[in-house]
């Protein structure tokens, strides 16, 4: 392994076992006086899981806090849209569960490709986030003798994964915001509802605050910090069709990385592998059926091509139980990126279900037999009506139709040990940090993972960084910079206005979002890639000429927000091509076609890529430069990731 | 991925009016406007629909049609609409966002308006301002357990039943369609949901009486009163039922009535 070369990547782990280095940490670290706190101010930026979670610790702490969401309550942040669950190393269920075997199996979900320290970091973490959920009153499922209850999720072969029905982030969601609005009563965050980040702004190398829109009116703002949390989400709308809410945005964490922000390993996307498949083509987004869902059901295409039977026609003998038979040991539970790569092969194959031939079945016979329907609707009845609702079919009694869809983003802004990114002073928490996940997530740790953050460690690691600031000046929304980014934002959204062509914000956003999904979604080429970077740019300029945008700036327009956010995923969508190109490797899901073994698994280079590619901001998304930061792996061994 | 000039799945529905209420600003007056959907898949949903009317109105110069969404799912709440005078339209227990355009036919004239309720103040055209559901959260629709030092989590048992019926309150999704639905626009539904979730649960209990009183009194500032129509409860999306009024107003009642110091060692 080579050494750190760029200073700016330090990672900043802690020396020592991969078990003590949180409490080394902890115990080295400088603190705040709690009467102190209050002399210093904390914007958040998102009130998701992260979001809203760190802004209420924050102002428990003492600290002051400024949050800001584009919705009109922080309760509606995406976080809500999470089914499944929570992972947590509790091994209630003694089956062999610990937190080292949680962080293994986040490593090895992750295909070897994130950093060792920070993933043990929330195995640790992740047994007190359920505590406190519960003790805020999440109401978890339960066995009959009042104790929490537990599934399994893809990847692990353990149960471990807590639940609240098919609304687990929802529930967890609803948590955070009632601490948070428990907060902003008694007056120790003060909440911007509606108001979307446009700029960040930094003053002698720091970042000194952040400028916002107001949208109902237009109007920009500038707010001063001592530090700025960046907890504003994933980017997986860049492929316009995703199961992300409509109005999920790379923009917060975009403008940060114009502003010196790196941006790591933006090629990591995850491909969900039970979505419902596009059945029209005016569809503007697609729903995700949780992942729990493989648990019990089975995946299989007919043996023969373009067999148009009805499922309940085609005998067992002319079925294909692809998971199964692919991976014996984990059989439906295999990890998503696998998941998904077998439906796409046998969809492409011709072996597709549905008047569209684009999807496999998830049947739910064997278990319904094998439990009864009761069981199958305890467990799963709301996502069966939900299918129901969309899809107009009935899951108990004809398979559910699925297909891999973007789910979420393991890239993201690079960030530390402690979160903070490569400006002083920001920090990027939850999807929108690239830390945790590799290059794939497992099911049930993104909700984890924003608690973590949100909870358990900025609330530390800001501390840290605050203590040594007391009492010293910090430039306020008087200065220069604050009304040069104000001034920058304000000719931005009136160019979006002036331009007066012929295409609207959706129509671009579906045309970026089809060159992304062809040439850098499930299966990666060289000539792919390149074919979209030669793309995306024309496809931009036209964006740039001929957009049209109706309304005005001065009162709502989402047509106005949409523009701002599609010209960020054009500059994103290119930076992602590039760093799939770069990385010329097969890993999690970055999946490049070049590089697969005999049966058409994921070949790593680890010689040559066992590194985060942090990606710096040089004027334009083709000329960003490629920075490392090698990955050590002292605990783990690198391996050949096997599910069969 | 479906291409646009792919022929598309599922029955077309044809000549549909839509009218629309628009409105310019919180203190603008507002109309109808009628607007013509000439072909639209019947797979698509209500939502994807006025997408492309939205698209035709941008595509004619004209601005665009504001209304609330966001995860297209039926969880955040964001949707709303009165569609046809029901909150989130025909289909019961279900979002507007949910809704496909199978519930509706040819040659149909579908109505569209904002919630209208005096607490939900219309920002412009279908989008409405709720905030003060928030502002019944934040008086005391949570329970005070700041982070770290929660004790574990299976210390705290809790029976299946309390649990499961936690969870129906807790399914609400803050929508507003229960104020929007009630004559008297009442929030008594919404309200006595988040009463209910935590006051069924243990961990609930040492705020039990504070919680309801203070939750129901800062209702009562913003909403109207209610009178047990029971509108709230079919119009819901999440189908909770009104039991949990009942509940929310036993709390209230014995928080107003019952001696603290006695209901505190109960």
């Amino acid at each position: 392994m080579s050494t750190i070369t760029d200073p700016r990547l330090a990672s900043k782990v802690p020396a020592g076992a991969i078990g003590d280095k949180w409490s080394t940490y902890r115990e080295d670290m400088k603190l705040v006086n709690p009467n102190n706190k209050r002399k210093f101010k904390i914007i958040v930026v998102g009130t998701g899981l992260a979001g809203a979670s760190a802004a209420a610790t924050l102002a428990e702490l003492g600290y002051q806090v400024d949050a800001f969401t584009f919705h009109d309550s922080p309760r509606r942040a995406h976080s809500i849209a999470a089914q499944g669950g929570i992972n947590a190393a509790k091994n209630y269920h003694g089956d062999g569960d610990s937190v080292y075997r949680l962080f293994y199996d986040t490593i090895k979900g992750g295909d070897f490709r994130a950093r060792e320290g920070n993933v043990h970091r929330l195995a640790e973490v992740s047994v007190e986030i359920i505590d406190q959920m519960v003790a805020q009153g999440v109401p978890f499922a339960r066995e009959y003798g009042g104790l929490l209850d537990n599934r399994s999720f893809g990847g692990s072969q353990v149960s471990r994964t807590f639940y609240a029905r098919g609304q687990t982030g929802q529930q967890l969601l609803l948590g955070a915001y009632q601490q948070l609005a428990r907060q902003i009563g008694l007056g120790g965050v003060t909440l911007y509802n509606r108001t979307e980040l446009v700029d960040t702004v930094n003053i002698d190398g720091r970042c000194a605050g952040i400028v916002v829109r107001d949208l109902l009116t237009g109007e920009l703002q500038s707010h001063a910090a001592h530090a700025v949390v960046l907890a504003t989400g994933g980017y997986g709308n860049v492929f316009f069709l995703s199961t992300n809410a409509m109005q999920c945005n790379v923009t917060a964490a975009w403008r940060a990385h114009r502003k010196g922000a790196m941006f790591a390993n933006p090629c990591y996307t995850q491909i969900h592998p039970t979505c419902i498949p596009q059945s029209d083509p005016t569809q503007s987004k697609l729903t995700l059926m949780s992942e729990s869902l493989r648990n019990d059901g089975r995946v299989w295409v007919p043996l023969n091509v373009a067999d148009a039977r009805p499922a309940a026609q085609i005998p067992e003998s002319e079925r294909d139980y692809i998971l199964e038979r692919l991976y014996p040991s984990f059989g439906n539970l295999a990890p998503r990126d696998i998941a998904s790569r077998a439906a796409k092969r046998a969809v492409d194959s011709g072996h597709g279900v549905g008047p569209l031939q684009n999807g496999v079945n998830l049947d739910f016979a064997a278990a319904i037999g094998r439990l009864g329907k009761d069981v199958v609707q305890e467990r799963y009845g709301n996502l069966f009506e939900m299918y129901e609702r969309i899809s107009g079919e009935n899951p108990y009694e004809t398979p559910m139709r699925i297909y891999p869809a973007s789910h979420y983003t393991m890239g993201g802004l690079w960030v530390d040990y402690e979160l903070q990114t490569t400006v002083p002073g920001l920090y990027a928490a939850g999807e929108a940090n690239f830390s945790d996940h590799g290059a794939n997530r497992l099911g049930a740790s993104a909700l984890m993972q924003g608690l973590a953050d949100g909870y358990f460690v900025l609330p530390y690691t800001i501390g840290n960084e605050l203590a040594p600031m007391l009492n010293k000046p910090t430039p306020g929304v008087d200065h220069p910079a604050f009304k040069q980014a104000e001034q920058d934002a304000r000719d931005r959204y009136n160019q979006y206005l002036g331009i007066k062509g012929t295409r609207s914000p959706d129509w671009f956003h579906r045309e970026l979002g089809r060159i992304i999904w062809d040439y850098c979604g499930m299966e990666r080429t060289e000539q792919g890639l390149e074919k979209a970077l030669s793309e995306l740019p024309s496809l931009y300029e036209e964006f740039q000429k001929d957009l049209r945008v109706t309304g005005d700036g001065v009162s709502v327009n989402q047509t106005l927000e949409k523009a701002g956010r599609v010209d960020d995923f054009f500059q994103l969508g290119m930076l992602m091509c590039r760093d799939a190109l770069e990385r010329r490797e097969s890993c999690g899901g970055h999946f490049r076609s070049e590089y697969q073994d005999d049966e058409g698994e994921a070949k790593r280079d680890d010689e040559n890529f066992a590194h985060v590619a942090a990606w710096e901001w040089n004027g334009d998304p083709m000329s960003s430069i490629r920075n490392i930061e090698p990955l050590e792996f002292e605990t783990v061994h690198l391996a050949t990731r096997s599910y069969k | 991925m479906i291409e646009p000039h792919e022929t598309p799945h599922g029955t077309q529905l044809t000549n549909l009016t839509l009218t629309v209420w628009r409105q310019k600003g919180p203190n603008d007056g507002g109309a109808f406007e009628s607007y013509r959907i000439d072909s639209i898949s019947d797979e698509a949903s209500f939502l994807e629909m006025l997408d492309v009317l939205n698209e035709k109105l941008i595509g004619e110069g004209r601005e665009a049609v504001t209304f609330d969404h966001d995860c297209r799912e039926g969880i955040c709440g964001t949707c709303s609409l009165m569609i046809d005078g029901q909150a989130h339209g025909p289909q019961r227990g279900t979002a507007t966002c949910q809704l496909h355009m199978r519930k509706f036919e040819s040659n149909a004239t579908i109505v569209i308006e904002p919630w209208r309720a005096t607490a939900f103040p219309i920002i412009k055209d279908l989008m409405v301002d709720r905030s003060a559901f928030d502002r019944i959260i934040e008086s005391g629709g949570y329970i005070t357990a700041p982070t770290g030092g929660a004790p574990d989590a299976n210390l705290i048992p809790v029976a299946k039943p309390a649990a499961d019926a936690a969870m129906d309150a807790a399914q609400c999704i803050g929508c507003g369609a229960c104020v929007a639905a009630c004559p008297n626009g009442a929030a008594n539904l919404f309200t006595a949901a988040k009463v209910a979730h935590l006051n069924l649960l243990p961990q609930g209990q040492a705020e039990r009486y504070s919680r309801a009183e203070a939750m129901v009194e800062t209702m009562d500032e913003y909403f109207g009163s209610c009178t047990n129509h029971g509108e709230c409860e079919a119009a819901c999306p999440k189908e909770i039922s009104i039991d949990v009024i009942a509940l929310m107003n036993k709390d209230y009642r014995k928080a107003k009535f019952a001696n603290r110091k006695e209901l505190a060692r109960s």
